[in-house]
């Protein structure tokens, strides 16, 4: 059996006794983390998708959270509740933004990619910060939240928990499925060597378009449930420092590996706790670790957990 | 098969192309030739669609590609192998020609089944790897091949877009006496199946393998003809072969 | 609108320009010559402006501190260079913003250590205070002028530099042919050193004259890192040229817009609309227009000569 089944399993069986466990030691105040980690680790295993199988480095990620979560709040402020007629209208407006600030981004590729989702991410985050009717740079408190079915299952607690949950475990086995299928397989192939690819009869833009636009959506999708969860929503969720720690989540953990994304975004928030325990300013070991992570160690969390990993994917 | 009308490329004031047209037909080898520099691999590029011409025609069977994009002309039929070695280094040897093989055997817009569970790519992937003699590198990663085999996993891939018609550019580039030699063998059995324009340096294969020549001196063919016509010819032993063969 | 406003937009709009010119000189040509992509670059224009705060302080003389900052930057720029920097350049771009991601992270939070989270403000030097009249109703500030000034001395320096002289010749040869500039047997390691200080120390000078004229705070090198990338892009990568051609435009287009853009609607649309999409569609502009270059002009407006 494939381990990286095996340790995404134990992961997620792991994830699924929380709420059973933390009542037992009197660890309820982590469900709040576990959730935050969970949200990250979508973002980040979408962000996978684009970085680690499609090879395109994307530096405005976050920014379609932003629009995910901006998209929702003006939903419900506009006093739709239904959790899934948020999703649709969620994914609807990432997915459009993402087609266009897409197409115009494949035009380039490399550096220039980079270069370019950084500043689309950017125009994003300003334009959020301008939204006056919806709190411009201070956000906005949502006074009510989405319901599932009319129910309030889905608002806080258990209930939340297992929502965000269940997200996560779908992101985890599609964007893992959506890899390996032929679809995935000319993303890659793309990845190794576009002209190869474009020889073979692809015309890889339109895939990587596709893949951005699938990811853009998953991104979405955490900003949505990051509403639900926060209870807020403010323009520094769309920041490209975010789209920076995505990146560093899906690195540490290992690109284009089943669990990389996942491990990497739990030991993000899991780091951030216990650093910032014990110093306020973790950020100033946090920074140079980064630094050192790129010079000395290579291949990241998910190597370590896998030895022969790189050769299967 | 293919033709090729009044072809020109310039980069500036460089012509590199110059009023070329030749044509290869079904069964046909035909070996461009000529010094470095002489605008062979950029003859290949205009072809393939890598470069767009300034003027001329590419012809594929009855059908003007000129104006294709690359994936086009190769989804119409023109298979290419690269003067440099050019795969996809992280993929097995079977995937990489499996991944060919799949842009001409249904869509790959399917996003969930795995690829590499679909027996029949796999199968006709390993009936093409066992032609070009690759059968026993199935599973390993295209990057740790050594360079004669990528030479050979270059034309499989090429194979396995089901080609009207293959483009080599210096197939031979790098081989050494003996693997020259099978893939020599390789070719001629190959040209049986596709007609091939070749570009090589090696006059042995060349020789061996092609039924018409043309050599090409600063972007423009100086000779065309049989091998055995061109070889006589004054004007192309002295640009070209009077110092090499 | 009347024509002395317009003109003092104007003016606001070419300082803007020419600090953004300033910083994505640098950029431009690291990531030019080198191929390296440095996000740490924007931190050089913060480090800048706290180096001059400091010094002043130190020393209570604005001049003395801008000689002290700009060696300091330099110092600062190549020490990074040495440390970090130089064992990235033959890494894939994903390396590179990772540690440079790490480096902002780093300094932004020993900026907010050292200095404290709060914005920070120095004096404008007495010499340069003071407004002038230029026409009969317009005054500005002379610092205003004076950092236009500075901004166009070194941007003709710079090209003089890069036109005419030998350094600048393998500059330019490195941005379009990597290759050939080794080939000639120069010393690259070197070249690279030169080049990474001197866009370092313009980054810090950037900081150092918009001291005076804007807050001090941590981060805030990083969105006009961002600017600087717009900038290149729609100038064209690895050109000093265009890099101050697109500064300028976009300079005075973002300035223009945000004071005209709301205005421009309101003859369009009702006054509360104006207001609510206004701000959003100026602070948008620039990205636009970054946009409609990529479509029509990929390579960017003015690229580096020798880009096929």
């Amino acid at each position: 059996m494939d381990r990286g089944l095996v340790i995404g399993g134990v992961i997620f069986a792991f994830l699924l006794a929380m709420p059973v466990l933390l009542p037992i030691v009197g660890a309820e105040y982590l469900t709040g983390l576990l959730i935050k980690a969970m949200l990250l680790a979508i973002a980040a295993i979408s962000l996978d998708l684009i970085i680690g199988h499609g090879g395109m480095v994307s530096l405005g990620h976050a920014a379609f959270i932003g629009v995910g979560a901006y998209t929702t709040a003006i939903g419900l402020q506009s006093g739709i509740e239904e959790i899934f007629v948020l999703l649709a209208i969620t994914l609807g407006a990432t997915g459009a933004i993402a087609l266009v600030t897409g197409i115009l981004a494949l035009r380039t590729s490399g550096v220039y990619f980079l270069m370019i989702t950084l500043a689309f991410g950017q125009m994003i985050y300003f334009t959020l910060t301008s939204l006056a009717a919806y709190g411009g740079d201070d956000g906005l408190t949502l006074w009510s939240l989405a319901t599932l079915f009319g129910s309030d299952i889905v608002q806080d607690g258990r209930g939340l928990f297992f929502f965000v949950f269940a997200a996560l475990l779908l992101t985890w086995i599609g964007v893992w499925r959506v890899s390996q299928s032929r679809f995935g397989r000319v993303l890659r192939a793309a990845r190794d060597n576009p002209q190869r690819a474009e020889v073979m009869g692809y015309p890889v833009a339109r895939y990587q378009l596709i893949a951005y636009v699938i990811a853009a959506c998953i991104a979405g999708v955490s900003g949505l449930l990051l509403v639900q969860y926060a209870e807020f929503v403010s323009p520094s969720i769309a920041a490209w420092q975010r789209s920076g720690d995505l990146i560093v989540a899906i690195v540490l953990g290992g690109l284009g590996s089943r669990n990389g994304a996942l491990l990497g975004a739990f030991f993000i928030v899991i780091m951030e706790e216990f650093l910032s325990s014990f110093l306020h300013e973790w950020r100033l070991i946090y920074g140079p670790l980064l630094v050192l992570l790129v010079l000395f160690a290579k291949g990241g969390l998910n190597d370590l957990l896998q030895p022969t990993s790189r050769e299967a994917s | 098969m293919l033709a090729i009308e009044n072809l020109n490329k310039s980069f500036g004031a460089l012509r590199v192309t110059r009023d070329v047209s030749l044509s290869v037909s079904r069964g046909q080898c035909h070996a461009v030739i000529g010094p470095n520099g002489a605008g062979k691999t950029t003859l290949i590029h205009q072809i393939s669609g890598v470069l767009r011409q300034d003027s001329g025609r590419v012809l594929l069977g009855e059908r003007d590609v000129s104006h294709l994009s690359v994936w086009e002309r190769a989804q119409a039929g023109l298979g290419r192998t690269f003067q440099i070695t050019s795969v996809l280094p992280t993929f097995s040897v079977q995937e990489n020609v499996a991944t060919a093989l799949q842009a001409k055997t249904g869509s790959s817009l399917r996003f969930f089944a795995p690829a590499a569970d679909e027996a029949a790519l796999n199968d006709r992937a390993q009936t093409i790897l066992s032609r070009v003699g690759l059968a026993d590198r199935t599973d390993l990663p295209a990057g740790n091949l050594s360079h004669g085999e990528l030479r050979l996993l270059e034309i499989a891939i090429a194979l396995a877009g089901s080609p009207k018609f293959l483009l080599l550019d210096e197939p031979m580039a790098g081989l050494g006496k003996t693997e020259s030699m099978a893939l020599i063998d390789l070719l001629n059995d190959l040209r049986a199946d596709f007609p091939i324009l070749l570009v090589e340096h090696d006059m042995d294969a060349v020789f061996q393998l092609a039924d018409a020549l043309s050599v090409l001196v600063d972007g423009e063919i100086i000779a065309t003809g049989a091998p055995s016509e061109v070889r006589e010819n004054p004007q192309a032993r002295a640009a070209y072969l009077g110092d090499g063969a | 609108m009347s024509l002395t406003l317009f003109l003092i937009l104007c003016l606001n709009g070419l300082q803007y320009g020419l600090l953004l010119f300033l910083i994505a000189a640098g950029l431009t040509l690291v990531f030019g010559v080198m191929g390296f992509i440095n996000l740490a670059h924007g931190v050089q224009y913060m480090v800048g402006a706290y180096l001059v705060f400091a010094f002043t302080g130190l020393t209570g003389s604005f001049w003395l501190a801008l000689v002290l900052s700009l060696i300091a930057a330099l110092m600062i720029g190549l020490l990074m260079e040495y440390a970090v920097f130089r064992h990235l350049y033959a890494r894939p771009h994903l390396d590179q913003v990772l540690a440079t991601f790490g480096i902002i992270i780093f300094l932004n939070e020993l900026a907010k250590v050292l200095f404290g989270p709060a914005t920070l403000s120095i004096d404008t030097p007495e010499l340069l205070s003071g407004s002038i009249q230029i026409t009969e109703q317009l005054r500005y500030p002379v610092y205003r002028l004076a950092t236009i000034g500075a901004g166009l001395v070194v941007a003709v320096g710079l090209f003089i530099t890069i036109s005419y002289t030998r350094t600048g010749m393998l500059i330019r040869a490195g941005s379009t042919t990597p290759e050939m500039v080794s080939a000639l047997g120069v010393n690259i390691t070197q070249l690279f050193r030169i080049v990474f200080g001197v866009g370092a120390m313009l980054a810090g000078f950037a900081g150092v004259i918009a001291a005076p004229l804007f807050a001090i705070e941590p981060g805030m090198g990083d969105n006009l890192l961002i600017v600087a990338f717009v900038v290149i892009i729609i100038g064209g990568v690895g050109s000093i040229g265009g890099a101050f051609l697109a500064a300028i435009l976009v300079g005075l287009i973002d300035t223009l817009g945000r004071s005209l853009v709301t205005e421009l609607l309101g003859l369009a649309v009702d006054a509360s609309m104006a207001n609510q999409i206004g701000p959003a569609l100026a602070s948008m502009l620039i990205y636009i227009l970054m946009a409609a270059i990529l479509v029509f002009r990929p390579k960017g407006l003015w690229p580096a000569k020798g880009v096929a």
